[in-house]
């Protein structure tokens, strides 16, 4: 059973590029430049705030890959590859680290 | 509806993060409590679909784009609870590897979308599918309509905490510090763009989804009539 979801999922994943034909970035997600461009200037916090963190793949862009559309797509294959890997992986171990026993269906058998 | 950094004060970010920590604390005591291990793959693709949703950008008129969250579909298949800590996962990621969302906003990130959302949708959902079959067309709506007042919520929390910075920071020269627009221009650019779109769009995937859930895997259901 579960196979079926993981196939949907990796359907999602492989699908991804879609989200790319959307022009435009969502309302209060702009970059200082778009800041720039609609206001004039940055304000103080946003500019500061660019130093905090750096992401590995920013934008679910891959860096090494050209800027071209075709390779703009497929980074963004690669991103949700690697994404959905590390999500998973993560939600995994905190699930085994939370749960950790396996007793609990021969509870739930003998409450039904 | 990812907030970057520097678009909230950090007080308003360590706020909800203080606010968070109980909220993820309790999800992990009921998940503890609730789950088996065998249960676990469920929370992890619930976790994976909330990410790859929200890569799915779509186009507002006004030109904006906007995304679907997955929230709600989680949280009427695996549990509210669940659904607390799926999100949250997969929003630490985006934040930590792709840079969507502030990683100082983390926290207020997570309440919208990990919190509030899930909740909203899951009692919607429980008020109007009261007594339904499960599976059948009224349960299926309940689940859209769910989804689709959920995300509109997360929206509408996000329009105001992004609305109230410039009544409370501004530069010595009068400039806003952080997000330069009022709650006159960012709750209705937000809600235009979910009340209209995105909204629907989540209210498709989450009446699907769970058509798709009760058909496929009744067990599913099972664990959330057990916890619920």
């Amino acid at each position: 059973m579960q196979r079926k979801y993981i196939i949907i999922l990796f359907i999602l994943a492989i699908i991804s590029p879609l989200g790319l034909l959307a022009q435009g970035t969502a309302w209060g997600e702009w970059g200082p430049e778009d800041m720039n461009e609609l206001l004039g200037y940055v304000p103080q916090g946003i500019n500061q705030a660019q130093e905090w963190w750096k992401a590995i793949f920013p934008d679910y862009t891959i860096p090494y890959l050209g800027e071209e559309k075709i390779f703009e797509s497929i980074g963004y294959i690669c991103s949700a590859i690697i994404g959905s890997t590390l999500i998973y992986g993560m939600a995994t171990a905190y699930g085994r680290i939370i749960i950790k026993k396996n007793a609990k269906i021969d509870q739930k058998l003998t409450t039904l | 509806m990812h907030i970057p950094d520097g678009y909230l004060s950090p007080s308003t970010c360590f706020s909800f993060g203080a606010v968070m920590l109980p909220i993820w604390y309790k999800a992990s005591a009921v998940i503890k409590k609730n789950l088996d291990i065998s249960q676990v793959p469920y929370m992890a693709m619930g976790a994976v679909f909330s990410f790859l949703i929200m890569m799915l950008n779509i186009p507002i008129p006004n030109g904006t784009t906007g995304h679907a969250v997955g929230g709600v579909l989680i949280a009427i298949a695996l549990g509210p609870w669940v659904a607390v800590i799926a999100v949250s996962v997969a929003l630490l990621i985006q934040a930590l590897v792709f840079g969507d969302g502030g990683v100082v906003a983390f926290g207020v990130n997570a309440f919208n979308m990990a919190f509030i959302m899930p909740f909203v949708g899951f009692y919607i959902f429980r008020l109007i599918a009261r007594k339904a079959e499960i599976g059948s067309t009224r349960y299926v709506a309940a689940a859209g309509i769910a989804g689709y007042i959920g995300l509109n919520m997360a929206a509408l929390l996000a329009s105001i905490e992004f609305g109230i910075q410039p009544l409370l920071f501004t530069a010595a020269d009068g400039t806003p510090l952080y997000c330069p627009y009022g709650l006159n221009i960012a709750v209705p650019a937000m809600m235009l763009a979910h009340l209209t779109i995105a909204g629907v769009v989540e209210g498709f995937f989450t009446a699907i989804g769970i058509r798709y859930i009760t058909r496929n895997s009744p067990e599913l259901v099972f664990i959330q009539g057990k916890e619920g």
